[in-house]
């Protein structure tokens, strides 16, 4: 007997929801106008673009639409939005992020940092991935130009404080950019309350299609085109609109705004079940992360003295998707530097498993995992030289090349 | 998802001699760090032929470390300590089936698990002396270690040395940009330590010194009898075969029907049936064919038949 397939990897990407492909296809053969045409052909598709924009004006509670600017996903908006700030703010040429941003934000900053364009600041977490406050408080000064940093980490689901370091950031002048491609569609948001000036979205994390995304610039913030060409996007993003992406994007947003209660609920239940579940059925295993105050489709659960990809190689023979923070999952073959900063010991954060929910998730894909996690962790401890070793100090202690 | 192979799958799957060995003659412990994997191997030896009887593993590690593990195994088992001494970790990973080269560390640490656990029997003290870094080059398996000793013991101060040396960057030359930061660096330490003058050392951003195009002698056409007509055929009937398995590898195929002075007529199968990019195919299988036999060809598709 075969088992349904249980695809608990949402945090790296969704299913396109078969409603955001109904409405993005009469955008491909039949609705193809270039909505900066003069003709029916293009108007037809510009109020289409419109309604679109409302759609996701609406779900991140913006004040402006002409606050969103179209691009080409999150990775995009990121670079966009910081360097734009290095270009606006003169006089200013330092950046603050943290130690567990995605590398759309990490890889640039360093980047920039070896060439010489801009000072950066890497702020560190505790053992719970909270952002350290008072390094944050320390580092902002008269040279920051930009601060960017995550709302949620896309590991451990770990919720920052964005609002609040938003209007720190204001009081030294500097400008407030956060990452916020994991959060947008699962925690609800209010951009006009806050004092957040520029935030990065995905399109494929929340039920929406691939290779479209936006950066909500919030009214009165001096923006740099990071493509430069046609009038597009009102001047800011040059290149004729993804008419079908962003109305994909745009019927994603509205969904997501349906089931905001259900995220915040069904599926939050569904995540507390599982990580209970696996918690009190395998030893020498612990959540990761700030438990408290994290998205609420998110588990990152260690799984002391092996190694993530036999987990998920198992994993995937009984069809159950999902990821790891060890070394051998990513190309790099770098471990997970979230769980590096956190600094999770080393036998467990190779060990890590992410678990990370939709609303498409049920209580069978819950049962599944937890039928057969027990024995897929069994019989890799019991290939691993440091789970028997572990009673005994030092027993294990192998010459490292 | 890494792509393994069936034999590493099925080792992973379905290791073979997992497990501790009690009252082992031999023991190496061994761990590759740049994956954070590591491995016991535990061996029996039968003192007088030397031959390993028993040989059990245990492994914290990936899939290819569990199953380049168990293949080590595989492979000494019924060997003298001697023989079992020449095996490589190639030899591994070719008994795998190959491996990806970021994971070619995994035969890496087997093999050293054999060095370790052979000097262990013999009562020595094994000392590891392979350096790893971060894999530079995806095409040939060439790390950051390997890319610095070669600058070190040669003095090589520019890129196109480095891929002369070790390959690295000699195929898609992405990584062109990983091996200039790492001869940067050397050549920076060179420098510093003395054995290398600050004007020879590499600068990053100079204006690369490109190679002079290499003339092209023109050789006079040798003189050729004219093909007959059954040589003709045989060409186009043995370059028709060349180009077929790459046609195959997208689900399409190619087959010689007649040929008929200049005009060559073949018929498309497969998944080039009604692919758009027929047309193009026909051209390349034409320009492949002129090159071949030498002499004006057209190649005319047979209407397909449904």
């Amino acid at each position: 007997m075969a088992n349904d397939p249980v695809y608990l990897d949402n945090n790296a990407t969704t299913r396109c929801d078969p409603r955001v492909v109904e409405a993005m296809m009469p955008y491909f053969s039949e609705q193809f106008g270039n909505a900066s045409s003069m003709h029916a052909f293009g108007s037809e598709v510009g109020g289409a673009l419109a309604k679109a924009r409302k759609q996701l004006q609406d779900l991140l509670g913006a004040e402006f639409d002409h606050e969103i600017v179209y691009t080409s996903g999150g990775t995009e908006a990121d670079n966009m939005a910081i360097l734009s700030a290095l270009e606006t703010q003169k006089g200013r040429d330092e950046v603050i992020t943290s130690a567990v941003e995605h590398p759309a934000v990490l890889s640039l900053v360093a980047h920039l940092e070896k060439t010489g364009q801009a000072k950066v600041h890497i702020i560190p977490v505790d053992a719970k991935g909270r952002l350290d406050m008072e390094a944050y408080r320390k580092a902002l000064g008269p040279r920051t130009a930009i601060v960017s940093i995550m709302w949620a980490n896309n590991e451990t689901g770990t919720i920052f404080p964005v609002a609040k370091l938003a209007e720190m950031a204001h009081e030294a002048g500097a400008l407030f950019h956060t990452d916020a491609v994991q959060a947008v569609g699962k925690i609800p948001m209010n951009l006009k309350s806050t004092e957040i000036d520029m935030l990065s979205l995905s399109g494929h994390k929340l039920h929406g299609p691939k290779g479209v995304g936006a950066l909500y610039v919030r009214k009165g913030v001096r923006l740099r085109p990071l493509v430069r060409g046609g009038h597009q996007e009102r001047g800011r993003r040059a290149g004729t609109e993804n008419a079908p992406g962003i109305i994909g994007l745009g019927r994603a947003a509205q969904l997501a705004g349906e089931y905001m209660a259900e995220e915040q609920t069904r599926v939050a239940a569904l995540r507390d079940r599982l990580e209970e579940g696996l918690l009190g059925a395998i030893s020498h295993s612990f959540a990761t992360g700030d438990v408290e105050n994290r998205l609420p489709n998110t588990a990152n659960v260690a799984f002391e003295y092996i190694e993530g990809e036999a987990i998920l190689l198992l994993m995937n023979r009984e069809g159950i998707a999902a990821s790891s923070g060890s070394a051998c999952t990513s190309g790099s073959l770098e471990p997970s530097h979230v769980l590096r900063a956190m600094n999770v010991p080393y036998t467990a954060a190779h060990g890590a498993i992410r678990f990370s929910f939709s609303r498409e998730n049920t209580q069978a894909d819950v049962d599944r995992v937890l039928e057969v996690m027990p024995q897929i962790i069994a019989r890799l401890r019991d290939m691993s030289p440091f789970w028997r070793e572990r009673e005994k100090e030092g027993a294990f202690n192998p010459t490292y090349a | 998802m890494w792509e393994y192979s069936e034999k590493v799958k099925d080792y992973f799957f379905n290791p073979k001699n997992s497990g501790v060995l009690e009252d082992a003659d031999g023991v190496g412990d061994v761990g590759a760090i740049s994956c954070g994997d590591a491995l016991r191997l535990m061996i029996k030896v039968e003192p007088v032929s030397q031959v390993i009887t028993e040989a059990k593993f245990q492994t914290f590690g990936c899939g290819s470390a569990i199953a380049s593990s168990s293949a080590l195994t595989e492979l000494i088992i019924g060997k003298t300590i001697e023989q079992a001494m020449q095996i490589s970790n190639q030899d591994i990973a070719d008994f795998l089936g190959g491996l990806p080269p970021e994971k070619m560390h995994c035969s890496v640490m087997g093999y050293e698990a054999l060095q370790a656990a052979v000097a262990n029997y013999r009562g020595e003290e094994w000392v590891d002396d392979h350096e790893e870094g971060a894999l530079i080059c995806k095409c040939f398996g060439v790390d950051e270690g390997m890319i610095e000793r070669t600058i070190r013991a040669n003095t090589l101060t520019a890129v196109e040395e480095i891929t002369n040396f070790t390959k690295a960057g000699g195929s898609c030359a992405t990584c062109a940009e990983g091996i200039e930061a790492v001869l940067e660096r050397v050549n920076a330490e060179m420098v510093e330590e003395g054995i290398l003058s600050a004007h020879e050392a590499f600068v990053p951003g100079a204006v690369p010194v490109l190679a002079k195009p290499k003339k092209v002698v023109v050789k006079a056409p040798e003189s050729k009898a004219p093909l007959t007509t059954l040589q003709k055929i045989r060409l186009i009937e043995e370059t028709i075969e060349e180009i077929r398995p790459s046609l195959q590898r997208d689900g399409g195929d190619c087959e010689l029907i007649d040929v008929e002075g200049n005009r060559v007529i073949v018929k498309l199968t497969g998944a080039c049936v009604g692919c758009h990019l027929s047309g193009a195919t026909i051209e390349g299988v034409q320009a492949r064919l002129v090159e071949a036999v030498g002499v004006p060809l057209l190649v005319i598709p047979a209407a397909p038949v449904h």
